[in-house]
């Protein structure tokens, strides 16, 4: 069913560092706190997007991971804004931020709903984010589920993938939960073709990559 | 390509709570928006469309313990059991799935008089959607789209691949969402909801209406499970990115040109083919003003539009599936709904925007969607006589 799509590369975050194909890249500090790592983390690797500081604590994780996930791929040499397509799942959604933004509404006497809040309360904004910086328009879709669900992952992409239309896919799990007492990033880039360097897309692939540390 | 049907549907909403009775007041120019001064979502008085809750609770006591389900899983449950009623679709299959359409679920759960009234994971929308399908012992994990205003749309395009390549036989397509402080505070503090009921694609819009409901589709690659003279399928669909801002749509609707050609391209039609076209327009300046663009960028200037938003308000993941289930019915009936709210044309391109309600020969409609985050969808519904 998967012929010739294959995972071209996969980048990993959680609190024991970021890792790029299995090998760690970044390590936090002992006692981080996770504003702390995002910040870290994204200087060392020399990025620059002032954006990306006023995003929420997921839209961060989401981004540093695909971010890290493209440096040196050529994507955009390789294919057009409109073959690239986004599929992300997690399972708490938004809900880290629907809590800040709860705050400021809870209190009548204290009232200040605040829209640069708000607009984070959509799980989907992170790929909004996403294809705001790579100039990428192709398919995209944000679902929840559980735990992360290989096998949806795997029939979605396959099935853009299949298309002519859309030629590699940024697909995987960022799931943080309220008040960031854990978060779990998986990207993977997913392109056709054949190597033999490249893993096969497949869901025992998906399960095994994202259950590494 | 494998044939996909509609074999059911319902929609539960200001307008009713069965498909038909939603769009015989459709017919009637019978809108669900009502202006809201108790204080109870908002501080000050705006205009919303709400589900009546006496109802809801009278309704759902027939066939559930009203203490077990939040509001929105009550609007789910009635409007799933109805759409079940009108084919032999097997429920409890392995082969049919949930696919959930919701921007914020149970988030009034958030609510300090609702906080402890069930369990945390209800919050969660993979907690609410597997007590949905527990409901109707469906044993298959649930599948949530959760991608801004586009989902319902989004989520019918999912459940039509997921049948076209096998993976299931039947999918109950379910959108919804409800009206809480939480998406009031929201879309006030961005200063996008209008003060009276809005006026979408008029020259005097200035903003949208909120709604809440909910609607189910029911389809299946079995034509046999339900008996219907007008057969009405699900072509095909596509979304986009607009690459151009979390908040604010594009300003050329190229991401959604692309998502309309991308559908028109997966169903096998073109321009020429479409009859009707029911939009998004939400009656915020640049939605409809982006939306005009990319209806004439697609070439379909001519063909007639409307925006259902005048009668429900924007419902947000329940909009792509209650739109496009009034789509289904008017393509039953040869009616075109008129644009409530609408008198004269405001947007930049020329649209062919529906002012009455009026017989027409239909046989394909065009549903689009457009949302946060910049995300866009289009799927295209055929009728077979």
């Amino acid at each position: 069913m998967n012929n010739n799509i294959y995972i071209s590369k996969y980048c990993k975050i959680n609190r024991f560092g970021v890792s790029v194909n299995n090998e760690t890249i970044y390590q936090p500090t002992n006692e981080f706190t996770f504003a702390e790592y995002m910040k870290d983390a994204f200087k060392q690797q020399g990025f620059n997007y002032l954006k990306y500081f006023k995003m929420d604590n997921i839209s961060k994780l989401g981004f540093l991971t695909t971010e890290i996930l493209l440096k040196s791929t050529n994507l955009k040499e390789k294919y057009t804004n409109e073959e690239i397509g986004v599929i992300i799942s997690n399972s708490n959604s938004t809900l880290d931020t629907d809590n800040d933004f709860n705050q400021t509404i809870i209190d009548r006497e204290n009232y200040f709903p605040s829209p640069s809040v708000f607009v984070y309360t959509l799980p989907n904004i992170m790929i909004g984010e996403i294809c705001i910086k790579n100039k990428i328009q192709g398919e995209s879709t944000f679902f929840i589920s559980e735990k992360f669900n290989a096998d949806l992952t795997c029939s979605m992409v396959s099935n853009l993938l299949k298309s002519e239309k859309t030629k590699a896919c940024i697909a995987g799990w960022v799931d943080l939960s309220v008040g960031v007492k854990e978060f779990d990033s998986f990207l993977m880039l997913i392109e056709k073709g054949k190597s033999e360097n490249l893993i096969e897309f497949n869901k025992e692939n998906l399960n095994k990559l994202h259950q590494i540390k | 390509m494998t044939d996909i049907f509609v074999a059911g549907d319902n929609i539960i909403s200001s307008l009713g709570f069965t498909a038909e009775e939603n769009f015989s007041n459709l017919k009637n120019n019978i809108t669900g928006i009502k202006i809201k001064d108790d204080g109870l979502l908002y501080p000050t008085a705006f205009p919303v469309s709400q589900v009546d809750s006496t109802r809801l609770e009278i309704e759902f006591e027939k066939i559930g313990n009203t203490n077990n389900y939040t509001r929105l899983e009550k609007m789910f449950i009635l409007s799933i059991t109805d759409a079940l009623k009108q084919n032999k679709v097997d429920i409890t299959s392995p082969r049919t799935v949930f696919i959930f359409s919701t921007t914020k679920g149970n988030i009034d759960l958030l609510e300090p008089t609702k906080k402890n009234l069930f369990e945390e994971d209800r919050l969660k929308l993979w907690g609410m959607s597997k007590e949905i399908a527990k409901y109707f012992n469906n044993s298959n994990e649930p599948i949530v789209v959760s991608n801004a205003c586009i989902s319902g749309v989004l989520a019918i395009v999912i459940a039509q691949r997921l049948i076209n390549d096998g993976v299931y036989d039947n999918a109950i397509v379910a959108g919804g969402d409800i009206v809480s402080e939480f998406v009031v505070a929201g879309f006030q503090s961005f200063k996008s909801l209008s003060a009276e009921p809005c006026k979408p694609f008029d020259i005097n819009r200035d903003g949208l209406s909120l709604g809440e409901g909910c609607a189910t589709i029911i389809l299946t690659n079995n034509q046999n499970l339900f008996n219907s003279t007008n057969r009405i399928k699900v072509m095909g669909g596509a979304s986009s990115n607009d690459a151009n801002h979390i908040s604010g749509p594009s300003r050329t609707g190229d991401g959604l040109y692309f998502a309309i050609k991308n559908a028109m391209d997966d169903s096998g039609l073109t321009a020429n083919d479409i009859h009707y076209i029911s939009a998004h327009g939400t009656a915020t300046s640049f939605n409809d003003e982006m939306e005009s663009k990319a209806i004439s960028w697609a070439k379909l200037n001519n063909v007639p539009v409307n925006s259902l938003k005048g009668y429900f308000g924007h419902t947000l993941g329940g909009a792509g599936a209650i739109e496009s289930v009034i789509g289904i019915h008017s393509l039953r009936q040869n009616l075109l709904i008129n644009t409530k709210g609408y008198s004269e044309l405001g947007v930049p391109e020329k649209i062919n925007v529906i002012n009455e309600t009026r017989h027409a020969e239909l046989k394909n409609f065009l549903k689009i969607a457009s949302g946060f985050g910049g995300c866009n969808a289009a799927v295209i519904f055929s009728k077979n006589e």
